[in-house]
């Protein structure tokens, strides 16, 4: 008979004796202790402000009502409080109407300084330890938009480099963000004014918009920021740069809490060269209207579909045959077609 | 529902019994379920920082493990399929095993989803918010939940059928195990398409991705049962028959051929094609600008696979030692070429093009090492009580009490029923009282 592991030394339903009683509690003793000194390690949260009942109670942001909003507005003002000794200014601040906001960015102008990306750490009082920063500049050699030929880490003692243009990439607060798509709690999504946004305390941190993000625009928390006192901004607003708990996700929002209150973005108001232009598209005669119209535009990865709200353009307003400036060479060249005339080749099927 | 609990007290104590290669098992077993807890304790407080990714490799080992899991879970099926579709008398007796299989497999794949979340204390927003039918995750959380519900029905009521020596009712487990069929697959496509659907991933967006997973779970998943079954045969009166092996065996041949296919094709389209497409796989199998971490990983999936494959070609692993080669390398190589091969080089290099390596820290690893031990420990708590239940050695008293005579108090593990059991048989079949018909096809059953 082949033999059987389950034999033991007593079965199942054998009664209890005195000995197997001693040895059953000594193992169950042993195996309480066991898992407290597992647990042991739990012991530190108790200090930790991350876990309040009143936040676990929180709804979701669209869900609160008006006394609801203040009061988790009031909670975030006390844990700042308690945490860096300062009182902010912490608001919920809605989006206006008739307002579509859009980024343009000039690579002719752009010299690869990175002011911006330090000017956007301070204003949203993003993590210093570990470094968490919303937008990345790519030195890109010329002629080449292929992402993976830029340096990421470039560290030369002056920009720009006359064989490089750079290219800062921040979210692109697309029209059809696929981050917003994948949420499975909704944490994410897109505001009337096309900003999408993240309601740092409804997000589970699954991370699943990170990976679903075409342009690498999403950061996540992975241990509990750190931002020095003494550099804290103290005018937040909920769905922006008020302090985020570790394990969320966080990212670029245009400085909703700037720019909803007709204020420029402030990665925007640290360009020296102006490479940077900020605006409401639904607005003929916004700035940025004006690029869009004008310039020579365009995105990054179009082929994914997420129409992008971020554009990139250069100088040069018009094709050269075209500008009006040089119209003494559109004549010698004779007739040509004006923008709108149809194409000769695109004949309807 | 007196006697329901009953007998979970009595499969509770049972679990606790054993002779010291079962307790030295189920020790070494809990030693890591602890560390593991321990583990996850430190990332609790410390947050994800303490595993290797970052913001450029968002997803490592846990859901890498997830994939793998969820695919073995899946392969459940594949012993149901031949028993229920195509009436196969050898995997009959065995679709149990599968099934409790898939339970502790999906158990697995729920843990390591729930210790990726940065928020785990957030968990119930998933209830308060749900974005369905959008993202393909709550479609997750829906089938694996549902798949998770489905067999521990079909398997618990099929046990506690045994235990009262009742004749399973058709109707209340026919349904629910051609639903499983159907949701076996589905609960493997949809954490395909979790990844295919990613349009920013041009790794996997794939089409190949879907078939792919199915094909290398339905290889994996049974070669993990050739293994478990033969430890049932060899410690247990529970008889498994070689046949029921050999079917097995077909089955991972075909599966993992297919796999290999798949895989040959997908080469195929990112080499000869060459396009910018090309850059995660080439990371992954030939490194890229001097990067070449996950080079090692797949190389070895790969051996491990053709070997296994070409094992499982020749005659001679008919042979369980050949065999059971065949089957671990196929399990460590699936798993491999799942995670570091499938997971990890989506996310390299970066969609803005930056190369960042990934490879998991100590914390981490005991985390999943954790998982497993618990899955392992929770499936041979599973097989441990399910056993002498099926072999009759563990009835119900009040309905055993005609076979075993009034004054007997309870049935002993130790003395089963020997003259109503036949040693070794198969044990619903044994169930004499009623008789024999537990199943649809148990008549022709000799
Ligand atoms: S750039 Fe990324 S994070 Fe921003 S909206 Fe688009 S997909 Fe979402
Ligand atoms: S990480 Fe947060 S915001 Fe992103 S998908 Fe998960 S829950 Fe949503």
């Amino acid at each position: 008979m082949t033999t059987r592991i389950w034999d033991g030394p007593s079965a199942g339903d054998a009664p209890t004796t005195r000995r197997s009683f001693l040895r059953n509690s000594v193992a169950a003793a042993g195996g309480i202790t066991a898992l407290a000194a597992a647990l042991s390690p739990l012991r530190e949260l108790a200090g930790q402000a991350d876990f309040s009942v009143a936040q676990f109670l929180q709804k979701h942001y669209k869900e609160m009502s008006a006394q609801e909003m203040e009061a988790a507005l009031e909670r975030i003002r006390s844990e700042v409080e308690r945490r860096y000794e300062i009182r902010p200014h912490v608001r919920d601040i809605r989006p206006q109407a008739g307002v579509e906001f859009v980024y343009a960015l000039n690579l002719s102008r752009c010299i690869g300084c990175r002011r911006c990306v330090y000017a956007c750490v301070e204003e949203n009082n993003q993590s210093r330890e570990p470094q968490i920063q919303y937008i990345r500049v790519l030195e890109m050699p010329r002629g080449t938009l292929d992402l993976e030929k830029g340096n990421h880490h470039y560290d030369r003692p002056t920009v720009p480099d006359a064989s490089h243009f750079y290219l800062p990439v921040q979210c692109h607060q697309c029209a059809n963000p696929p981050c917003v798509k994948v949420c499975p709690v909704e944490a994410t999504w897109q505001e009337p004014d096309g900003i999408t946004v993240i309601d740092y305390d409804w997000c589970i941190g699954c991370r699943y918009c990170e990976a679903a993000c075409p342009y690498w625009a999403r950061r996540f928390n992975f241990a509990e920021p750190s931002v020095p006192a003494d550099q804290i901004n103290p005018e937040m607003s909920y769905l922006s740069n008020r302090p985020r708990p570790k394990g969320v996700m966080e990212k670029c929002h245009f400085c909703l809490h700037r720019t909803r209150e007709g204020r420029l973005p402030a990665c925007l108001e640290a360009c020296p060269t102006g490479a940077r232009k900020f605006g409401n598209v639904l607005d003929p005669d916004s700035e940025v209207s004006q690029i869009l119209k004008t310039k020579r535009v365009l995105v990054l990865k179009e082929e994914v579909g997420t129409l992008p709200r971020f554009f990139y353009y250069f100088d040069e307003r018009y094709p050269r045959g075209l500008d009006p400036d040089a119209a003494p060479i559109a004549e010698s060249l004779g007739h040509l077609p004006a923008p709108d005339d149809p194409a000769p080749t695109e004949h309807h099927s | 529902m007196i006697r329901y609990l009953n007998f979970l007290w009595r499969c509770f104590r049972l679990s606790f019994v054993g002779d010291w290669r079962y307790t030295l098992w189920m020790f070494v077993l809990t030693v890591a379920v602890l560390f593991g807890v321990n583990a996850y304790c430190k990332q609790f407080v410390l947050g994800l920082a303490t595993t290797g990714m970052t913001d450029q490799v968002s997803w490592g080992l846990y859901i890498a493990n997830f994939t793998y899991l969820v695919g073995m879970a899946a392969a459940a099926v594949m012993l149901v399929i031949p028993v229920y579709v195509y009436h196969n008398r050898e995997l009959h007796d065995l679709v149990i095993f599968g099934e409790l299989f898939a339970v502790s497999a999906i158990m697995m794949a729920l843990l390591f989803v729930t210790v990726d979340l940065g928020r785990p204390d957030r968990f119930h927003h998933l209830l308060l918010r749900f974005n369905f039918p959008i993202s393909m995750l709550t479609w997750d959380v829906i089938v694996l939940n549902g798949y998770l519900l489905l067999n521990l029905h079909i398997c618990g009521y099929l046990i506690y059928c045994a235990y009262r020596r009742r004749q399973p009712s058709r109707l209340f487990y026919i349904p629910f195990v051609f639903l499983a069929i159907v949701w076996a697959i589905s609960i493997h496509t949809v954490t395909a398409f979790l990844y295919s659907g990613l349009g920013g991933r041009p790794f996997w967006n794939s089409a190949v991705i879907a078939p792919r997973f199915l094909a290398s779970a339905f290889a994996a998943g049974p070669a993990f049962l050739v293994l478990t079954l033969q430890v049932i045969r060899s410690a247990t009166r529970y008889e498994v028959t070689d046949k029921a092996l050999l079917t097995l065996r077909n089955i991972i041949t075909v599966a993992m051929t297919i796999n290999m296919f798949l895989l040959g094709s997908e080469l195929f389209t990112e080499f000869y094609t060459h396009s910018a497409h090309v850059a995660s796989a080439q990371y992954l199998w030939f490194g890229l600008n001097g990067r070449h971490a996950l080079i090692p990983w797949i190389w070895t999936a790969l051996a491990m696979n053709s070997v296994a494959l070409v094992l499982l070609y020749l005659p001679a692993s008919r042979r369980p030692p050949i065999l059971n080669t065949a089957c671990v390398l196929l399990i460590v190589g699936v798993w491999i070429e799942k995670g570091m091969g499938l997971i990890v080089p989506a996310f390299i290099p970066s969609p803005l093009g930056e190369i960042v390596e990934y490879e998991p820290t100590l914390n981490e690893t005991l985390v999943s090492l954790g998982i497993w031990a618990f899955g392992l420990l929770l499936y041979s708590i599973l097989v441990r009580v399910t056993v002498p239940v099926l072999t009759g050695e563990l009835v119900d008293e009040d309905t055993a009490g005609n076979a075993f005579g009034p004054e007997r108090p309870g049935v002993s593990v130790h003395e089963p029923n020997r003259d109503a059991v036949p040693l070794g048989g198969p044990a619903l079949r044994a169930a004499s009282n009623p008789p024999r018909h537990l199943s649809p096809n148990w008549e022709s059953v000799p």
